[in-house]
């Protein structure tokens, strides 16, 4: 077995791995802040509306 | 719905990735000129051809905006664009990472490694520089000729290794014409069918946070109004 030739395919796959986790934790993130965002908003003008 | 049915093709794409893996580092024999290393093609040519489907989705979605001005559509094509431009990633760091290997360069500035490099680079752009029109119909206006623009690209990229007399190290195609073993091709189609299973949850969950974006927008509409 050609170690070399191993640890680059490693090294693929684990890339690979690591952009798409990468991409789903900043989609996460950004469904979370848009989430509260929106929580925030529709109750200030629920405020206002009372007021 | 939507929710369960983004879950669920989520689920079902880890599940076929996973098997995948299993068949592609224990089932498969090595290649004889490569060895161990060929692997990679399972996830970096599976990798463009679903980012270029999502691009092509993009730029029908694009062009039905312009037509009839629905923001569905440009919701569509942003997702479309962010999901396929993350996965056009993928492929250049494998391949990177192969030429590394196979060529001893980490890069090459062949016809075909530039053109896909433009093709992120410009999709890249298209992700960069939309939030920077505040106006939304010409944001998605913009945009969308933006994407039609960009999706020159995709057909260059294909034809980058089947032009004849250019010179390429990028290898020739193996798809469809008998080159690649026969006992490679179920691992290559489930490796599509799990980037695309896991793609299509991407766009929706990126489709509802634009959905949500917008309805954002429309409440401070309401709260300056109040």
């Amino acid at each position: 077995m050609d170690i070399t030739n191993l640890t680059y395919l490693f090294y693929g796959y684990t890339a690979a791995f690591i952009v798409i986790t990468a991409f789903v934790l900043l989609l996460v993130s950004r469904s979370r802040r848009i989430d509260r965002e929106l929580t925030r908003l529709k109750a200030m003008v629920e405020d206002r509306e009372k007021a | 719905m939507r929710e369960k049915a983004t879950y669920l093709l989520a689920v079902l794409g880890a599940l076929v990735m996973i098997y995948n893996l299993h068949v592609i580092f224990t089932g498969l024999p090595d290649d004889a000129l490569q060895g161990m290393i060929f692997r990679i093609i399972f996830i970096h040519v599976p990798a463009d051809l679903v980012a270029d489907t999502f691009y092509t989705v993009a730029l029908v979605t694009s062009v039905l905006f312009l037509a009839k001005k629905n923001f569905l559509y440009d919701s569509i094509t942003v997702s479309c664009i962010e999901v396929a431009t993350m996965l056009i990633l993928v492929n250049l760091v494998t391949g990177s990472i192969w030429g590394r290997n196979q060529w001893g360069v980490w890069w090459t500035w062949d016809l075909r490694l530039t053109t896909q490099l433009m093709k992120f680079v410009l999709y890249l752009g298209y992700l960069i520089i939309r939030p920077a029109i505040a106006e939304p119909t010409q944001r998605a206006t913009m945009s969308s000729i933006v994407a039609i623009f960009a999706y020159a690209d995709v057909p260059l990229v294909w034809m980058a290794i089947r032009l004849p007399n250019v010179r390429t190290n990028h290898p020739s195609p193996v798809l469809g014409n008998g080159k690649m073993a026969a006992v490679y091709n179920a691992p290559f189609g489930m490796g599509m069918l799990a980037l695309l299973l896991i793609g299509s949850a991407l766009v929706l969950i990126r489709l509802h946070q634009e959905t949500s974006q917008r309805e954002i927008d429309s409440v401070r509409r309401e709260l300056h109004a109040i």
